[in-house]
């Protein structure tokens, strides 16, 4: 297959304005503005493509929420938060073509009438929000942005605005608040952002691949994107794949492909005189897979049916090494530490269930353990928070202890007897009548 | 690759912190940036932590000030983003990933050897000020898993080894 998003590996000089105008980029931008935003936003509905971010929602229907008749400005924000474990594929398009990136930008930012466009970088890519810096000025310079961009009339100014540190901020209204000058506080919703977004005006939050793929979609028509994979899931796709492979990476392989493509294909299989034991199909928050399971397609509607997600296509390899106790007991850390605290059944249950994993680990554990954890993430999930962290730490955990209870059981047989001085946490015992159950 | 080490200016001269121009130059061309003054702040701390290493009670009261905000709002905001620093670290931070895949492939192995090798946890820094140790979350660079950054930079594919060579050129330059 042709590389589209990743076409510039390995290109010298990729990063270029005048490689990228070489490789024929900002044409797809030149020829939005031949069309009317409305053009463009059907365009792009015809290629079905759906939002790379993690929740795959299709982009172009999410544009057309946009209240038309609205008077003052509105927004577009490109998130380049990356932080889901297991993601590294935005990292990659920035730092080989910055230009792909604010190109889409350009065309989202014009198919919703915005003049304003935030690109929101995490913190810690340093390096990379310095690229797009550059990328941004040699835009402005060849009159891709600005005023008046190529005598169309049109205005377009896009900032780099650098996040802190903060998982959360991921997600869009978190996002949208820390954009604001605030803490990461995700927002309740409805209104969705498309209506009150930030600084109270129409916004709508992308995902940087899936604004990558714009500019092609506009230069090869949305036939072409939408000929490429299975129905209702078009396009190529970015799979990070990391963990006990070969050769982990960022692969661009149409949708649809299936687990065990990736892995022994370009992957190169699992590392030597090992097999694969699970694998997190689309980023730490979804559910884990059993290696039988690895015949299921990665795209959005084949993994809901089996049960999990595509999400952000951040495929986390486990060979027969590891242990699964210690595997959910390690993403217990990173929710726990992540939460934001606004909901009890998130913060609360992310520490308990990390402590009761370590616990379990320390060689403590109790048998009642299991069906605990599993009652801690039935509260934190389901609707009960006012975000998706609720699930996302749910999700992995109470997988990982309904796919391989062998694993917990082990752990617990071998547990001492001896009461522990400390005790980490004190769970309710047996079950309390209307209480998360 | 190479590291600038962190400056952190002592407590006491951040005491009445001033803007000079350029500076204010710097918050003035952020404020066209955005509709609100508030929106700036972020980017401010930020501006802030780079010229005086971290944000000083006294950098926290001008950010405020500046910006129109009480201390305490700048402080919660400031507190809630990990890479603030509101003490003022070493030299050289050394975040080492503790996340998954980073975990599964040398990450644990490679956090032990820092604590050994420094002669300190998670959270302290060396007593000669050079380096501190920080266990982080996943810093979206899995695919080279096991991840350290140190400062602005992000070190990948490490091995004990070379992790110690980076850090004797570090100690070396420091
Ligand atoms: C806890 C959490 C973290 C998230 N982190 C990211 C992220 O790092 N990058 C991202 O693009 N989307 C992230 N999302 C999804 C965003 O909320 C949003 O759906 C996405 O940016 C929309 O872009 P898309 O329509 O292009 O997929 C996260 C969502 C949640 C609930
Ligand atoms: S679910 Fe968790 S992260 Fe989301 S708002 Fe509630 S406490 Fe914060
Ligand atoms: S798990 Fe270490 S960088 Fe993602």
């Amino acid at each position: 297959m042709e590389s589209v998003l990743l076409r510039a590996r390995g290109v010298p000089n990729s990063r270029s304005i005048d490689t990228y105008l070489a490789a024929g980029g900002w044409s797809g931008f030149a020829k939005a503005l031949s069309m009317t935003p409305d053009a463009v936003v059907q365009e792009t509905i015809e290629s079905e493509l759906r939002g790379r971010g993690g929740a795959g929602f299709p982009t172009g229907r999410k544009w057309s929420f946009v209240p038309k008749d609205h008077p003052g400005p509105r927004y577009l924000i490109c998130n380049a938060d990356e932080s889901e474990p297991g993601t590294f594929k935005d990292r990659e398009i920035i730092e080989h073509d910055p230009h792909m990136v604010l190109e889409g930008i350009a065309i989202a930012s014009y198919a919703i009438r915005s003049n304003t466009a935030y690109i929101y970088i995490r913190g810690e890519f340093v390096r990379w929000a310095a690229l797009l810096e550059d990328a941004i000025g040699e835009a402005h310079r060849q009159g891709w942005l600005g005023r008046n961009v190529k005598g169309s009339g049109y205005d377009l100014d896009i900032w780099v605005h650098r996040g802190a540190g903060a998982y959360i901020c991921g997600e869009e209204t978190a996002l949208i608040e820390s954009i604001e000058g605030k803490r990461g506080f995700p927002r309740l919703k409805p209104p969705f952002p498309a209506v009150v977004g930030v600084f109270g005006k129409p916004t709508v939050v992308n995902n940087v691949e899936t604004l990558a793929c714009l500019p092609h979609i506009l230069t090869k028509g949305a036939k072409w994107f939408a000929s490429i994979g299975r129905p209702k899931n078009t396009g190529t796709k970015l799979y990070c794949v990391s963990g006990h492979v070969k050769r982990p990476g960022v692969y661009e392989l149409p949708m649809g492909v299936t687990f065990r493509e990736i892995i022994e294909g370009p992957c190169g299989g699992i590392r030597e005189g090992h097999t694969l034991k699970a694998f997190f199909p689309g980023g730490s928050s979804a559910p884990v897979m059993r290696a039988s399971e690895v015949d299921v397609r990665a795209d959005f509607d084949a993994c809901a049916e089996a049960g999990t997600m595509l999400g952000s296509g951040g495929v986390i390899v486990l060979d027969d090494s590891v242990d699964m106790v210690e595997t959910a007991a390690n993403l217990a850390h990173f929710y726990a530490h992540e939460s934001c605290g606004q909901c009890t059944p998130c913060r609360e249950g992310s520490d308990w269930a990390r402590d009761i994993l370590d616990r379990i680990v320390a060689g403590h554990g109790r048998p009642a353990d299991p069906e605990t954890l599993l009652r801690i993430c039935r509260f934190a999930s389901q609707g009960m928070t006012i975000c998706p962290l609720g699930d996302a730490f749910s999700l992995p955990i109470s997988s990982i202890v309904k796919k391989f209870p062998e694993e917990f059981e082990r752990h617990i047989r071998a547990a001492s007897t001896v009461p522990q001085k400390k005790l980490p946490v004190l769970p309710w015992a047996g079950s309390r009548p209307g209480f998360g159950s | 690759m190479s590291t600038k080490p962190i400056l952190s200016v002592p407590t006491e001269q951040l005491e009445n912190t001033t803007f000079d121009a350029t500076m204010e130059e710097r918050i003035l061309e952020l404020l066209k940036r955005y509709p609100t003054t508030r929106a700036t702040l972020i980017p401010v701390l930020w501006l802030c932590q780079e010229r005086y290493g971290w944000l000083a009670p006294g950098v926290i009261r001008a950010v405020a000030d500046r910006l129109g905000e009480s201390p305490a709002y700048v402080e919660g905001v400031a507190t809630f983003y990990t890479m603030f620093y509101t003490k003022p670290p070493a030299k050289f931070v050394l975040q080492a990933c503790e996340t998954l895949s980073c975990a599964v492939c040398g990450g644990k192995e490679l956090l032990h050897h820092l604590e050994s090798r420094l002669g300190i946890k998670p959270g302290e820094k060396t007593p000669d000020g050079v380096f501190q140790l920080v266990g982080v979350q996943c810093l979206g660079a899995c695919g080279t898993a096991p991840v350290v950054q140190i400062n602005d930079d992000y070190y990948e594919n490490l091995t004990i080894e070379r992790l110690d060579a980076v850090l004797d050129d570090l100690k070396g330059r420091s």
